[in-house]
């Protein structure tokens, strides 16, 4: 049977009175490519930042690895360099170039010697074609550009689970392309585990090994990829599907 | 014939006394500045964590003394405190102390309001990547709200200088007060002196804060520039 690498049971979140997740269930497995997918507002951003302790939950459990986190700061800090997370605006440090960026969280938070550490990132920037601006500052690169980076950073400290949060929302759509196909070899060729969170109905579809659907905070369904999107099984991810010109 | 005013300053050791208040200032202001400076940072970034406690007091530590008059500080720590607790400090050293306290607290306000104002998402993204709270700082916030409030902090140094014109209102020999004494001493050979007097006291004020003042305000310009560009 496939490892777990994440189970979530009855996680509850509120932000002050309001009820924004109910009763969320679900587990990924090694491997796996989970779509998050649902209207603005389900949910889903809330629902991935849980999962790395960027927002606290008031009921539920979280199972990494399996091991039932004990939700307090130090905790999520050591999870944290085992879950890589990208979010929609390409938060690379202004003040650190390309390469600082990204060796970080691999010297200061692994405490990897700086030559292994800068020999993987070179690695890994040869991959996404950066390599040339390792020294460049984020402000000199494009949207584009500092998403790609944004992923390497995260990708360096060698997560067993990557969080992509509607990563090509805010970019121009010839950037788009670039940024989704880092993400398919991701899944096809390092068989990474993720959960995806998109508004990009083609890319989901291409990458999913399974849709989780939600709507006002809570999964409606679970459906394996290859088929929520010929034939979802609730209306609300019919008339999702329809509003997405899907 | 009346003697030109302007000898009073060459009149004996006019000259060097004046420099002489003038680096008494100047001393006094550097230290109370860099331990301002420096006590400013720590308490600006613990004000941005998370205990309430802890930011109320120094929310109010703050507050003292913003809302009291620097003239009342220096009574206060001059006067009334040494008899109130029977410690003597000379009054270099108080005044040191009040204007390092001071600037401590109006820094910490600058801090404070540069480390907020780094978008949420640059503290986001450092916490994703597993830094703790102590890195975070040191590697991703405070090098931001540095720049921020790098403007600021200048335009708080020049207020500082300007405002130990008050040291001599508990006798430290600063520039002021040599002056007032030359002033005095040569009145009569030197009826406008004071003009002089002053009139130099003036041009070694200026010529220590203008250049901090202007360099200030270029650096909000170029941050303006480069925000709208
Ligand atoms: N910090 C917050 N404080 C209060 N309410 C919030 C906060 N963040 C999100 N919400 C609310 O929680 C609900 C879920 O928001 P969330 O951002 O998770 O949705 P989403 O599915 O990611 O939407 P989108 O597709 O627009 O990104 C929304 O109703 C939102 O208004
Ligand atoms: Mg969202």
């Amino acid at each position: 049977m496939a490892k777990e690498i994440v189970k979530v049971e009855h996680l509850e979140k509120f932000y002050q009175k309001r009820h924004v997740l109910h009763d969320i269930n679900f587990s990924v497995n090694e491997g796996e490519v989970v779509a998050l997918l649902g209207p603005s507002g389900s949910g889903k951003s809330t629902l991935i930042r849980c999962l790395n302790g960027l927002e606290p939950y008031q009921q539920g459990e979280v199972t990494f690895n399996g091991e039932k986190i004990v939700p307090t700061e130090k905790n999520w800090q050591k999870i944290r360099q085992k879950i890589g997370m990208v979010f929609q605006s390409y938060d690379l440090f202004p003040n650190l170039t390309v390469l600082d960026n990204i060796l970080l969280g691999p010297v200061k938070v692994q405490h990897q010697s700086k030559e292994a550490a800068t020999a993987s990132a070179e690695k890994l920037l040869d991959q996404v074609g950066l390599r040339e601006y390792e020294n460049a500052y984020p402000r000199q690169l494009s949207g584009g550009q500092k998403q790609r980076i944004a992923i390497v950073r995260a990708l360096a400290l060698n997560p067993e689970l990557m969080l992509f949060d509607e990563v090509t929302a805010s970019l121009d759509p010839e950037m788009v392309r670039g940024v989704l196909n880092i993400i398919s070899n991701l899944a096809q060729d390092s068989n990474m585990t993720m959960i995806v969170v998109t508004h990009e109905m083609n890319f989901a579809q291409q990458i999913a090994d399974r849709v989780l659907f939600l709507e006002d905070g809570k999964i409606l369904e679970q459906t394996k990829g290859s088929q929520f999107f010929e034939q979802p099984q609730t209306d609300r991810a019919k008339a999702f599907l329809d509003s997405m010109d899907f | 014939m009346a003697h030109s005013g302007i000898n009073v300053l060459f009149e004996g050791r006019n000259l060097i006394r004046l420099f002489g208040g003038l680096w008494t200032t100047v001393e006094i202001a550097a230290v109370a500045l860099v331990l301002g400076l420096i006590l400013g940072v720590v308490l600006g970034v613990l004000r941005t964590f998370p205990s309430r406690l802890l930011r109320f007091v120094l929310r109010l530590y703050l507050e003292f003394f913003r809302i009291i008059p620097t003239v009342v500080l220096l009574f206060l720590f001059y006067y009334i405190l040494p008899k109130q607790m029977g410690v003597n400090l000379p009054a270099n050293q108080v005044a040191t102390l009040v204007f390092a306290l001071w600037t401590a607290a109006e820094m910490s306000d600058i801090v404070r309001g540069a480390l907020i104002s780094v978008p949420k998402h640059q503290r986001e993204s450092g916490m994703a990547i597993g830094l703790s709270r102590w890195q975070l700082y040191r590697y991703v916030l405070i090098p931001q709200a540095v720049s921020l409030e790098l403007p600021a902090t200048i335009n708080l140094v020049t207020r500082v200088i300007k405002t130990t014109s008050l040291l001599m209102l508990i006798s430290v020999m600063d520039v002021i007060n040599v002056g007032q004494q030359v002033v005095e001493a040569n009145n009569q050979k030197y009826p406008t002196g004071v003009f002089w007097v002053y009139g130099i006291i003036f041009v070694m004020y200026f010529v220590i804060d203008y250049p901090l003042s202007w360099w200030a305000k270029r650096m909000d310009k170029k941050r303006l520039e480069r925000a709208n560009g």
